[in-house]
C-alpha cells in the first residue's frame, strides 16, 4: 500500500487560526533551535585549550647570560625556539644577501626586531624535523647557519632556508622584547 | 507491502537503499498511541533523553579524566577548574545521573500502578528491570571515579559483599579488585566497564522500544485499543507532548544543575580517597539507599528467629541475598500479580495497596541513609519485610480476591462520556 | 475530590520526606554544635563574590592559615581571576620557591638542596609541606588539611567553617580533654588539634577593615567558598539566565501542545 507522505496541512486553506497556529510552532522552534545552539556551545568549547594550557602560552626568556655567537634552545608551547645572538659578520651576511636568491624571499629586516637577536621557531618547514646548529659543534649547513639531517635543507644566518626541499623560512614565532634582556614569547 | 514513495527526489532515493525514513515514519509519526495517555507516560521518553546527555556528557568528561588513583581526584577538579565550562559539564553529569534514576523510578511505578507489565508486555517490563539494573551497575562504577573517600569506602563495601558466594567468594572479590583490596587496577577497570555498560544500556532500550512497538503502549485505563477511533498517531500529539515536558523536566534538571548542584551528593566525596580512615557513615548514592537499607535489615540470628532453616545463613550473606531479591522479584511480577484487571484505576483495594508499597520504598530510602541501630533498624526490618508482602504475598492474593470496578467499554468511550478519569492529555 | 486531597497529602508528605533526609544528615554518634547561619554574599539564586572579600580572606590565608594548611588545587593565576591585578599575583608568586627542575646535567638537588626558582603565576600555590608525613611530624601527629575544597567537603560547609573558627571556648566542667587539644563545640567529639588561629587583628587589612576574629573568619571562609566553588559567580548568572530562557520556552512548548491537541474536538 504506497503511501504519499506529504506534510500539506489544511492544504492550500489559510484561515487566521492557520497562521496563528504556524507562527506559535515556528516562534517555537526558533527558540528552541537559538537553545539547542546555545546548549551546544559549552561542549565545543570544552575542548579549546583550557586555562592551565593556555597559562603556559606565554615563556619569558632571560637572554642576558646568552653569548655573541651563542644559541640557546627554549621550549614554548611544545616547541623549540632558537634564541641566537649572532656576530656582526652574521648580521652583515644576512643584510647583504639579495631577496632573487631566495626561494622564500623575506628581507632579514623583516624576521628580527633588533638585529643581534634571532629568535626563530627551530622546526624544519619541509617535514617538521629539528635542525642542527644550535651547539657549537654542530654542522651548520652550506650557508653557516643551521642544517636539517632528515632531507638536506640549509638554512643561512637569518634562518632562511637556501637549498633543500624546505619551502618556507624557520617561522618566527610572535614575541616581543619586555626589557634589554628579556623576551615574552607568545 | 512495498515501501511507500516520498516526494522530495532524495528522501526517496535514501529510503529506496536503507528505508530509515519509512521506519521513522511508521515508528514515531503514524505510530498508532492510545489518545488517553497521562503524563505518567511521558517518563519513558525523558530517560531515553537523559540517557543520550550522559552519554554526551560522559564523552566529554573521559577527554580530561584520568583513572589512575595518583591524578584521578585531581583531573576531576582539573576538569570543574580549567576545562572551559568542564564545571558545567561535570554537573550535568552528575545530576543527570539522579535525574535518570527519578525517571525511572517514575516509570516504574507507572508500570506497577497501572500494570503495564501485564499480558502481553511481561517480556517488555523484563526488559526494563534488565536496563535498571545496568543502570545500576553504571552508576556505582560511575561514583568511584572520582576517587573520593565515599568513592572508595563505597567501592569496598560493595565489591567485599561478592565475598558471601560459598567457595568462590574470596576469589571473586580478588578477582573484582584486581588485587588484595580497592586500588589502581580496581579503579582503571571500573572505569572501563563505565564506559561500556551506557552502550549496553543503550541497545538494551532498543530492544525495550521494540518490545513495545510489538503490542504498542499500554494505557491508564489499562484496557485493550479496540478500533482506530481509541489511537491517536503518535506525531503530533505525543511528539509534542514530550516536547513539553521535557522542556519541565529541563527546569527541574537546571534547576539542581545550576543552582543546587551538590544536593543530591556527599561532602565526604570532597575528599580524596584514604584507604586509612574510613569515613563515620558510609552512605550510597541516594537512588540505593533502599537497597541498602534492606541489606543491612537482615538480622544477625536470623535463623534463631526464624528456626525454620535447615542450614545456618549469615547475617552478612542473608542481607545479600534480601538486596538481589528485592530487584529479582521484580522480574516475576508480571505472574505475582494475579489480577485479570490492568489498570489500579478499577481495583480499588490494590490502589491503597500500591500507595502504601511507594510510601514503604520511601521510608526504606530514609532508613538507608541512617545508621543500622536502635529505632532506624527496627522500622528497616518491618519496611523490609513489608516490601516482600507486598510483593510475594498481597499481590497474588489481592488479584484473586478484590472486587474490581466495572470496565469502560473502549478507550473512546470513556474518553467521550467526558469525567476528569479519561481526560485525554490530561 | 478525595483524589485531589490525596495528590496534595501525598506530595506534601514527598516534600517533607525528602527534606528530612537531606537536612538531617549522617549525624556522628557525639552530639555536635549546629552552626549559626551567616549570611554569604555567595548565598541564593543571584549569589557573587565580593571581591574586597576575598582579598582579605587570601590575605587572612597567606598571612596566617597558609603556615599549616596548603590549597594544592589552586594556582597563583587563579589569583588574578579573584580579582588581584597581574603584576600583584606576579609578585605573590614570586616570593615563593618552587622546585626549578632537573637542570643541564640532570640534577634536581645542589649538594641535598633542592634547586629552587622563583614562583611564576602558572605554578600551583606553594604548600607549606612537601608531604603528609612532613605535615604530621610539625604538627604532633596531626594532619592540617587541605583547604582547596573545604566548604565542599563538610556539611553547610561556609556556616561551619565560620562557627569552628569563632567557637573555641573554654572547655566545660567535667569535659575531659586529651593532652594538646583543643576545646571546640563545633568540631566533632569536641576536641580538635589546631589551636584556636584567630585572634583581633591578627591581620592588618590593606583596606582598613578592622580585624576582628569575627571579620577574619567571614572573610577567610568566603575566600575559601571560592576557593572550592571559583565557579560560582559564572554559574548562578548562567543559571538565571538559563531559567528564565526555560520557563519563556517551556511555555511555548506547552501552547503548541495545546494547540496541537485542541484538534481532537
Amino acid at each position: 500500500m504506497a503511501e504519499t507522505a506529504s506534510t500539506a496541512e489544511g492544504a492550500g486553506h489559510e484561515s487566521p487560526d492557520d497562521n496563528k497556529r504556524d507562527f506559535l510552532l515556528y516562534s517555537t522552534i526558533a527558540v528552541g533551535a537559538a537553545g539547542t545552539a546555545m546548549a551546544v556551545w559549552p561542549f565545543i568549547d570544552a575542548m579549546n585549550p583550557s586555562k592551565d594550557v593556555l597559562a603556559l602560552a606565554s615563556t619569558e626568556l632571560d637572554i642576558s647570560s646568552i653569548e655573541e655567537g651563542q644559541s640557546i634552545t627554549a621550549i614554548w608551547r611544545g616547541k623549540p625556539i632558537f634564541v641566537r645572538r649572532r656576530t656582526a659578520k652574521e648580521i652583515e651576511v644576512a643584510q647583504a644577501t639579495e631577496l632573487k636568491d631566495l626561494p622564500d624571499p623575506e628581507a632579514d629586516k623583516d624576521r628580527v626586531k633588533k638585529s643581534q637577536w634571532l629568535v626563530m621557531i627551530g622546526i624544519c618547514t619541509h617535514l617538521g624535523c629539528i635542525p642542527l646548529g644550535q651547539k657549537s659543534g654542530d654542522t651548520k649547513g652550506e650557508f653557516g647557519g643551521w642544517f636539517c639531517p632528515c632531507h638536506g635543507s640549509h638554512y643561512d644566518t637569518s634562518g632562511r632556508i637556501r637549498k633543500g626541499p624546505a619551502p618556507k623560512n624557520l617561522a618566527i614565532p610572535p614575541y616581543k622584547f619586555i626589557d634589554d634582556t628579556n623576551i615574552l614569547i607568545g | 507491502m512495498s515501501t511507500p514513495t516520498w516526494k522530495n527526489p532524495i528522501v526517496q532515493w535514501v529510503d529506496h537503499r536503507l528505508p530509515i525514513v519509512t521506519f521513522l515514519d511508521h515508528a514515531i509519526v503514524k505510530y498508532p498511541t492510545p489518545r488517553n495517555l497521562n503524563y505518567w507516560w511521558n517518563f519513558g521518553s525523558l530517560a531515553g533523553v537523559i540517557l543520550v546527555v550522559m552519554i554526551g556528557t560522559g564523552i566529554m568528561l573521559a577527554m580530561n579524566y584520568v583513572p589512575h588513583t595518583s591524578m584521578a581526584f585531581d583531573s576531576v577538579e582539573r576538569i570543574m577548574r580549567d576545562i572551559n565550562y568542564g564545571w558545567l559539564i561535570r554537573y550535568l553529569h552528575v545530576n543527570g545521573g539522579s535525574m535518570f534514576f527519578i525517571c525511572v523510578y517514575i516509570h516504574i511505578f507507572r508500570g506497577m500502578y497501572y500494570g503495564s507489565y501485564k499480558e502481553p508486555r511481561e517480556l517488555l517490563w523484563i526488559i526494563g528491570i534488565f536496563i535498571f539494573l545496568a543502570m545500576m551497575a553504571t552508576a556505582f562504577l560511575g561514583y568511584v571515579l572520582p576517587w573520593g573517600q565515599m568513592s572508595f569506602w563505597g567501592a569496598t563495601v560493595i565489591t567485599n559483599l561478592f565475598s558471601v558466594v560459598p567457595f568462590f567468594g574470596e576469589a571473586i572479590v580478588q578477582w573484582l579488585w584486581g588485587g588484595f583490596s580497592v586500588d589502581n587496577p580496581t579503579l582503571n577497570k571500573f572505569f572501563s566497564f563505565h564506559y561500556l555498560l551506557p552502550f549496553i544500556i543503550f541497545a538494551l532500550v532498543f530492544i525495550h522500544l521494540w518490545a513495545l512497538h510489538t503490542h504498542k503502549s499500554s494505557n491508564p485505563l489499562g484496557i485493550e485499543v479496540q478500533g482506530d477511533e481509541d489511537e491517536i498517531p503518535f506525531h503530533p500529539y505525543y511528539t509534542a507532548k514530550d516536547a513539553y515536558g521535557f522542556g519541565v523536566f529541563l527546569i527541574v534538571f537546571l534547576g539542581f544543575t545550576f543552582f543546587a548542584p551538590n544536593f543530591f551528593g556527599e561532602p565526604d566525596n570532597y575528599i580524596e580517597a584514604n584507604p586509612l580512615v574510613t569515613p563515620t557513615h558510609i552512605v550510597p548514592e541516594w537512588y540505593f539507599l533502599p537497597f541498602y537499607a534492606i541489606l543491612r535489615a537482615v538480622p544477625d540470628n536470623f535463623v534463631d528467629i526464624w528456626g525454620i532453616l535447615p542450614v545456618i545463613i549469615p547475617a552478612k550473606t542473608a542481607g545479600v541475598i534480601a538486596m538481589f531479591a528485592s530487584i529479582l522479584v521484580l522480574l516475576v511480577l508480571p505472574w505475582l500479580d494475579t489480577s485479570k484487571v490492568r489498570s489500579a484505576k478499577f481495583r480499588p483495594t490494590y490502589f491503597w495497596l500500591f500507595w502504601l508499597f511507594f510510601i514503604d520504598t520511601i521510608i526504606l530510602g530514609y532508613i538507608g541513609a541512617k545508621p543500622a541501630e536502635g529505632t532506624f533498624l527496627l522500622i528497616g526490618r518491618l519496611a523490609t519485610a513489608y516490601y516482600f508482602l507486598h510483593l510475594v504475598i498481597f499481590m497474588p492474593l489481592v488479584g484473586k480476591y478484590e472486587k474490581t470496578k466495572p470496565l469502560p467499554d473502549s478507550i473512546s468511550a470513556a474518553v467521550t462520556a467526558g469525567g476528569s478519569d479519561a481526560k485525554e492529555g490530561s | 475530590m478525595f483524589k485531589k486531597i490525596l495528590i496534595v497529602a501525598f506530595v506534601t508528605m514527598l516534600g517533607a520526606g525528602i527534606t528530612g533526609i537531606k537536612s538531617s544528615p549522617v549525624q556522628a554518634a557525639g552530639d555536635v554544635a549546629h552552626p549559626a547561619s551567616q549570611e554569604w554574599t555567595t548565598d541564593g539564586l543571584f549569589g557573587f563574590f565580593d571581591r574586597k572579600q576575598l582579598k582579605r580572606g587570601w590575605q587572612v590565608y597567606s598571612e596566617i592559615c597558609a603556615s599549616c594548611h596548603s590549597v594544592r588545587l589552586l594556582f597563583y593565576r587563579n589569583l588574578q581571576e579573584m580579582g588581584l591585578a597581574a603584576e600583584e599575583v606576579k609578585k605573590i608568586a614570586a616570593e615563593a620557591e618552587v622546585a626549578a627542575g632537573p637542570n643541564e646535567d640532570g640534577e634536581t638537588h645542589n649538594d641535598g638542596e633542592l634547586i629552587v626558582r622563583p614562583g611564576k603565576a602558572f605554578d600551583k600555590i606553594v604548600s607549606p609541606y612537601p608531604n603528609d608525613l612532613a605535615a604530621r611530624a610539625a604538627n604532633a601527629g596531626a594532619l592540617p588539611p587541605d583547604l582547596s575544597l573545604m566548604t565542599k567537603a563538610r556539611v553547610n560547609g561556609a556556616n561551619y567553617l565560620h562557627a569552628l573558627l569563632t567557637g573555641y571556648k573554654d572547655a566545660p566542667s567535667g569535659f575531659k580533654m586529651s593532652e594538646d587539644m583543643n576545646y571546640n563545640p563545633y568540631f566533632p567529639g569536641s576536641q580538635i588539634a589546631m589551636g584556636e588561629p584567630l585572634s583581633d587583628e591578627g591581620v592588618e587589612y590593606a583596606d582598613g577593615t578592622k580585624a576582628t576574629v569575627d571579620q577574619m573568619a567571614k572573610d577567610v571562609t568566603a575566600f575559601l567558598i571560592w576557593a572550592a566553588e571559583p565557579e560560582l559567580e559564572d554559574r548562578k548568572r548562567m543559571g538565571v539566565k538559563v531559567m528564565l530562557f526555560l520557563i519563556i520556552f517551556t511555555a511555548l512548548l506547552y501552547a503548541v501542545k495545546r494547540q496541537v491537541w485542541a484538534k481532537l474536538h
